[in-house]
């Protein structure tokens, strides 16, 4: 379980968080939805720990990421995570093999042959066997999109969060990216966490939506009660219109 | 405002928020070197990611450093009998283009155009590695960026300036040798043993030393600019812009005092 409480967050005198509550529930995947700009990205990164709050705490199941005094004691809470970048965030110098390796060589003490046969396993259960010794340049996103999700999994995390999963991607290979995700929590069981404002798509692959508007959270639930919200903010969103509260910045 | 215009005011802010942005910058930069240090001197160790920088920055700078290298020896060769002629002492020009090189031809010139091909493409590599989130996903990963990217870079320069330095000035003195005896018809004989009686090993360190500091200071500048560079195409293009001057800049203000410190310590 996460839970995030009161955490407030600003950059000079823009107030991004304003003591923003959420729990996120073991086993459930819960989309962070919101206009751009409204500190979705801010909050993953928060849950991460490579940024810290101004003022409140996040919990990931029985340790408070935001009270780590050390960089090692982060890494020990951040090794329970798995993430999806918004680009992928692959590194460049190492091959796709290398890439999916990465983590289990640098995080456990696995053998050679144990490493290789974790990422052989994954390659096959995403069907990369053939992109193994390309480099990330040499394919498209959408394959690069699937190869930092079989990098998030390959250490079997408790949770994985997603920035963004299908943006810049074309609605195909969007949909191909939240089928994965879908196919991926039933058979890993792992808690998620996805930041979208792609509505909604993002619905799918939710058990429940929070939307972040203004500092703070305007509205959480289930898909189907966020779409029967009487909130009038909450329904410009849905319906990608420009008339209502929310202003366009 | 007891007399002061709001523009007075409005000025002493800005110069006193420079100054404050300055020195929070030297801050960071020293505690960055710091950890840096510590990831160098602490395990685990990485040897692969050394020698991929060593092969990056070292043996991929070898050709142009030599290529330079000769062309400086060259030129010293001619300017120094030119010279020299004047005052009936062109026997001096072996002399003269060993030590130039050894002493601080070598590794100044070694290290700026270390700098200008290497030091450019460590800070843009980083930029990019930062902008497109894989520093992020290093941290995500558990992994110190530090550890991972800083260090082999920032030792892999301290390791490689000195050999690149070598390679230039034995190639410069070749090239100043032969300007020298084919095209200038000096007598080698004359160039090799004024070359050999004018150059002792205190020389050599002299030029050795430098060259680590200039690699330390390669290292240093590009991978701190690098990692701290802003967001877009134009962050990256201004923090390896900045990583070229201020490191450049750097070594010949360095050189100036190592030189005068060296000649006081070794030469007295």
């Amino acid at each position: 379980m996460i839970v995030i409480e009161n955490v407030h967050k600003r950059f000079g005198s823009q107030v991004v968080l304003n003591g923003v509550n959420l729990t996120i529930e073991d086993g459930k995947t819960t989309a962070i939805v919101g206009p751009s700009g409204v500190g979705k990205s801010v909050l993953l990164k928060l849950i991460m720990g490579i940024m810290a709050p101004d003022a409140g705490q996040i919990w990931i199941g029985d340790d408070n990421i935001t009270a780590a005094s050390t960089e090692d004691e982060r890494n020990r809470i951040r090794g329970r995570l798995g993430v999806l970048f918004q680009a992928a965030a692959l590194l460049d110098s190492l091959t796709i093999y290398e890439n999916i390796a990465f983590p289990l060589e640098q995080r456990t003490k696995l053998s050679r042959q144990q490493i290789h046969s974790r990422v052989e396993f994954m390659l096959t259960s995403l069907s990369l066997e053939s992109y193994a010794l390309n480099l990330p340049q040499q394919v498209s996103i959408g394959i690069r999109k699937r190869v930092g999700l079989a990098r998030a999994l390959i250490t079997e995390p408790t949770t994985v969060l997603f920035d963004e999963p299908n943006t810049g991607l074309d609605p195909l290979v969007g949909q191909e990216v939240y089928d994965l995700i879908r196919a991926c929590r039933e058979r890993w069981r792992f808690t998620g966490v996805v930041i979208s404002h792609e509505i909604p798509e993002v619905f799918q692959v939710s058990d429940r939506v929070a939307m972040l508007l203004n500092g703070d959270f305007r509205a959480e639930g289930t898909p189907a009660e966020l779409r029967k919200s009487a909130d009038p903010a909450v329904q410009q969103f849905l319906k990608g219109s420009t008339d209502g509260p929310i202003k366009i910045q | 405002m007891n007399g002061l215009s709001a523009g007075t005011v409005a000025a002493v802010e800005r110069l006193g928020k420079q100054i404050l942005d300055i020195t929070e910058g030297w801050g960071r930069s020293w505690i960055f070197l710091l950890r840096t240090l510590v990831a160098i001197c602490t395990p685990p160790f990485r040897p692969y990611l050394l020698l991929t920088q060593l092969m990056q920055i070292g043996a991929n700078s070898m050709v142009v450093v030599a290529l330079i290298g000769m062309f400086t020896g060259a030129v010293l060769a001619v300017q120094g009998v030119y010279t020299l002629s004047k005052f009936g002492a062109t026997a001096y020009v072996g002399s003269m283009v060993a030590l130039s090189l050894i002493r601080e031809l070598g590794p100044v010139l070694t290290a700026l155009m270390v700098i200008g091909r290497a030091g450019s493409a460590v800070t843009a590599e980083l930029g990019i590695m930062k902008i497109t989130e894989q520093v992020d996903a290093l941290r995500s990963m558990a992994v110190d960026p530090v550890r991972y990217l800083m260090a082999p870079r920032l030792l892999a320069g301290i390791i490689a300036m000195p050999l690149l330095a070598g390679i230039f000035v034995a190639v410069g003195i070749y090239g100043g040798y032969f300007v020298a005896t084919s095209l200038l018809h000096m007598n080698s004989g004359t160039f090799l043993s004024q070359m050999d009686a004018s150059v002792d090993w205190r020389d050599v360190y002299c030029g050795f030393i430098k060259s680590l500091a200039f690699g330390f200071i390669f290292g240093w500048v590009a991978c701190y600019k690098g990692y701290t560079s802003g967001f877009g195409a134009i962050g990256v293009n201004k923090a390896t812009t900045q990583s070229v001057v201020t490191a450049s800049v750097a070594v010949l203000i360095v050189d100036y005092f190592l030189t005068s410190i060296l000649n006081r310590v070794l030469f007295t």
